[in-house]
């Protein structure tokens, strides 16, 4: 062993090791290798100079070009707002009506609160405001808690059934605990609201006298609801939960109830502004 | 009786975790300890019946006992490839998920749980075992000596396959510390780290008293990694029980310091574990498989000892335009250009190996696997210098671009030279003088190869997409598209990667089939024609 030996192929030398068979060429480091690993770190080098780089007991070199990532995002956020501002503005000092009579600002409301429901309420009401099962659909025009543009900024600015003071706040009776309706009962009352919601409902039946005592205080004798008190209509074929007599069954024995935050928490006056002209404006608003 | 130290030592250590589990403060540690304890019972019963050792040729057990210890070795080649499988067959069921995401099953299969259960089983269990593995037979080949203690080498071994049970039930279960690619609980850590420290010893203790005057290459790099690995796993484990009898633990890292830690040990896990590593390998088995000599012993030297200094450094890079301070930011960009050379000197030394052997990538399919596999590490270790310019990471950053880095990595790299140590070695292993068919390493290499294009294309395209409509404004200033308009246009690409990936999961099952032909001393008809043997 350690004998150095020419290889044929290539002309280098080996180095004389071997470790079960395997040997080793003497071969000089590719050229091309050490001149690109100097100009890395060449570049790295002049990077240290130009930018925040290394830290000394009293904080980090600052570097020549005065870099510092938080104030190039507020140089970004600055030249964001300076961009937006003509119309910002006019947003800011409008109510949603004026927005919504103003047809160069309706059309601005309109694509920017497309964006920003798109982040924002897309995850529940679905793209578009298609909905979905407890999460009410904002491109018909059935309202909970009312469909003017202005009914529909409040709801936004203050969510419903949320910690926030100014919430919409309001809870169906369970009437399968508490002040219980007996099992036949509630099927009575059921077999009702199903008669009701097809426009057809069961005169003289013994869920209307229930529905009568129990339920029109909030859903209206006609099971027309009450926006004020965000109880949904029932003469219709729209539902928020299941529908048919097994889910309304179910909602009058163990109402479910949804929520949604208060947006004024996290978005500003005017976003929400624009966002409550979009949503007025997805087809149903009244 | 045979074996009764182990058998006495599995069965008080089964007794351990029963009483652990009967005082369990919470139902995850109980029903945990309580698969473990099933685990050790079930381990004392197979060592009692001892069936393994009529299977094997009885000229293999004698070279056994008169020089090298390969028993688990050769446990080790076929649990790789049965990790492998299981792991790559996670990883296209949470492809699915994420084309589908109809498809997750709560609570168990959830994309939640089975996500770090693919990554830890694709680089702990298969990378882990494949690694192991192969260290044990390159440290005793490249040493001409006998690992140190037998019964070490069993713990080690066994002990580490134990730690992938406790994480992979563990994550199904929702037993998690939520520190990425170090998901197991505090009680995990502490045995993996028991047998990480036997692993250091018997292998230090194998290069101590090698009969070579010189360590191997190899076996620096495998050094390197079980000694940083150690390092880097019991920082980042740092942590205190919420009591010594449950599940639960609380880092003793919080804020930016916590994702610093993180990323320092999840970025060297990448370089320590998934290149120092497998480097290890590739410098053994890369000469070996081409019969040339190493290409060049300094380089070898250089590039060991920068990638060494300068990787240590690199993981800041992981937060960018985070809370991480500017300076740190700096610094994990620079060290990481800086690695680029250091890294490509590894592909440059397997490359330039074949330099008078170029013609086996013609006639050697098992060399088409390892040049491969030098070729996509040289690939990714390119792809990842630039991602960590501040510049193209803005771009980059939280798209499925860096999954698909990761995979032109862990597929291409990784599994590829796992898969020709694992050709090279299961014949030698079982005494047989070949393959049952290299035609089928030929087919597993391109089934594998067009599914690594296709993985890592779709995510190149959907990446970079992605990045670009998440910052795409519209005239007025407002962002064009909303997060759910970008997770909609990556569908189509979701469908080609869990396409890739189960390509890839094919060709590893076509290695399964040949690997167990190969061990029952079948030689398939091809290779039984001299004319035709090895032509392809």
């Amino acid at each position: 062993m350690a004998t150095i030996e020419k290889d044929a192929v290539s002309g280098q030398n080996t180095t004389g090791h071997e470790w079960d068979g395997i040997k080793e060429l003497n071969t000089p480091l590719p050229k091309w290798w050490v001149y690109v690993f100097w100009a890395c770190t060449v570049w790295a080098i002049g990077y240290w100079i130009a930018m925040p780089a290394w830290p000394t007991p009293n904080g980090f070199t600052k570097g020549m070009l005065n870099y510092s990532s938080r104030g190039s995002l507020d140089e970004d956020l600055k030249a964001q707002k300076q961009s937006r501002s003509a119309w910002l503005t006019k947003i800011e000092k409008a109510s949603v009506e004026e927005i919504e009579k103003d047809k160069a600002l309706l059309q601005y409301a309109m694509v920017g609160g497309k964006v920003i429901f798109g982040e924002n309420c897309s995850a529940c009401h679905g793209a578009g405001g298609s909905g979905a099962m407890g999460y009410p659909r904002l491109a018909d025009d059935e309202w909970l808690w009312g469909g003017s543009v202005a009914e529909i900024e409040q709801t936004i600015k203050f969510g419903v059934r949320n910690a926030n003071a100014n919430s919409r706040q309001s809870e169906m009776l369970p009437f399968g605990t508490g002040d219980k309706l007996a099992d036949q009962q509630v099927g009575q009352l059921a077999d009702y609201v199903v008669s009701m919601a097809g426009k057809a409902p069961a005169k003289g039946s013994p869920g209307e006298a229930i529905f009568a005592e129990r339920c029109v205080a909030c859903h209206a004798e006609d099971g027309s609801g009450n926006k004020d008190l965000g109880a949904p209509a029932l003469n219709n074929q729209l539902w928020l939960f299941k529908g048919g007599k097994d889910g309304i069954t179910a909602q009058i024995t163990k109402p479910k109830h949804g929520s949604m935050p208060a947006w004024s928490e996290r978005l500003d006056a005017s976003t929400i502004k624009m966002l409550a002209v979009y949503v007025h404006n997805l087809g149903g608003g009244k | 009786m045979r074996n009764s130290g182990w058998i006495i030592t599995l069965a008080a250590g089964a007794l351990f975790t029963l009483v652990l589990s009967g005082l369990g403060q919470d139902a995850l540690f109980r029903i945990h300890m309580g698969i473990i304890t099933v685990a050790l019972g079930l381990a004392a019963v197979v060592v009692m019946r001892r069936p393994d050792e009529a299977r094997i040729p009885a000229g293999v057990v004698e070279a056994d006992k008169a020089g090298y210890f390969d028993a688990p070795i050769r446990a080790g080649s076929i649990l790789t490839v049965f990790w492998g499988v299981v792991g790559m067959l996670v990883g296209v069921v949470i492809a699915l998920q994420l084309a589908w995401p109809d498809l997750n099953f709560g609570p168990y299969l959830n994309f939640g749980r089975l996500r770090p259960l693919h990554t830890s089983a694709v680089v702990f269990a298969f990378g882990g075992t494949a690694l192991i593995t192969t260290s044990f037979y390159v440290v005793q080949r490249t040493s001409r000596a006998r690992l140190i203690n037998d019964n070490l080498a069993r713990f080690v071994f066994w002990g580490y396959q134990l730690f992938i049970l406790m994480a992979a039930t563990g994550y199904v279960l929702g037993s998690t510390q939520g520190r990425e690619y170090a998901e197991p609980e505090w009680y995990t850590d502490i045995w993996l780290t028991i047998v990480w420290v036997a692993y250091l010893v018997l292998f230090m203790g194998t290069i101590i008293k090698r009969k070579e005057p010189h360590i191997y290459v190899a076996n620096w790099f495998y050094l390197a990694f079980i000694v940083t690995i150690a390092l880097l796993h019991v920082v980042n484990n740092l942590a205190f029980p919420a009591s010594l009898l449950g599940s639960k633990s609380y880092s003793l890292f919080s804020g930016v310091q916590d994702a610093l830690t993180q990323w320092w040990y999840g970025h060297n896990a990448v370089g320590f574990f998934l290149t120092a590593g497998f480097l290890g390998m590739m410098y053994y088995y890369l000469p070996k498989q081409a019969e040339r000599p190493v290409y060049s012993y300094r380089l070898s030297i250089i590039h060991f000892w920068a990638l060494i200094f300068l990787y240590i450094w690199a993981g800041p890079h992981h937060l960018h335009y985070t809370a991480l301070p500017d300076w740190a930011q700096t610094l994990g960009a620079t060290f990481s250009v800086m690695l680029w050379m250091p890294s490509w000197g590894g592909m440059i030394n397997g490359l330039m190996t074949l330099s008078g052997a170029w013609d086996k990538l013609r006639t050697d399919p098992v060399m088409r696997f390892l040049v491969s596999s030098v070729a996509f590490y040289g690939m990714s270790t390119f792809e990842g210098p630039m991602m960590s310019i501040k510049a193209v990471n803005s771009l980059s950053h939280y798209t499925d671009w860096t999954i698909g880095h990761v995979h032109s990595g862990a597929l291409g790299w990784v599994a590829f030279v796992s898969f020709g140590a694992l050709y090279y070695l299961v014949p030698k292993l079982w005494g047989r003088k070949e393959l049952y068919s290299l035609r089928l390493v030929g087919v597993h290499f391109w089934v594998a190869t067009i599914g690594i294009v296709l993985y890592i294309t779709s995510m190149w395209i959907s990446g970079i997409m992605q990045g670009l409509m998440w910052r795409a404004y519209d005239t007025l200033g407002f962002l064009q598209y909303s997060f759910i308009e970008t997770v909609e246009a990556m569908h189509p690409y979701y469908v080609i990667r869990a396409l890739g990936g189960l390509l890839f999961v094919v060709g590893s099952l076509i290695m399964v089939y040949n690997i167990y032909k190969t061990i029952k001393g079948d030689v398939a008809e091809e290779a039984l024609t001299p004319a035709t043997s090895g032509a392809r």
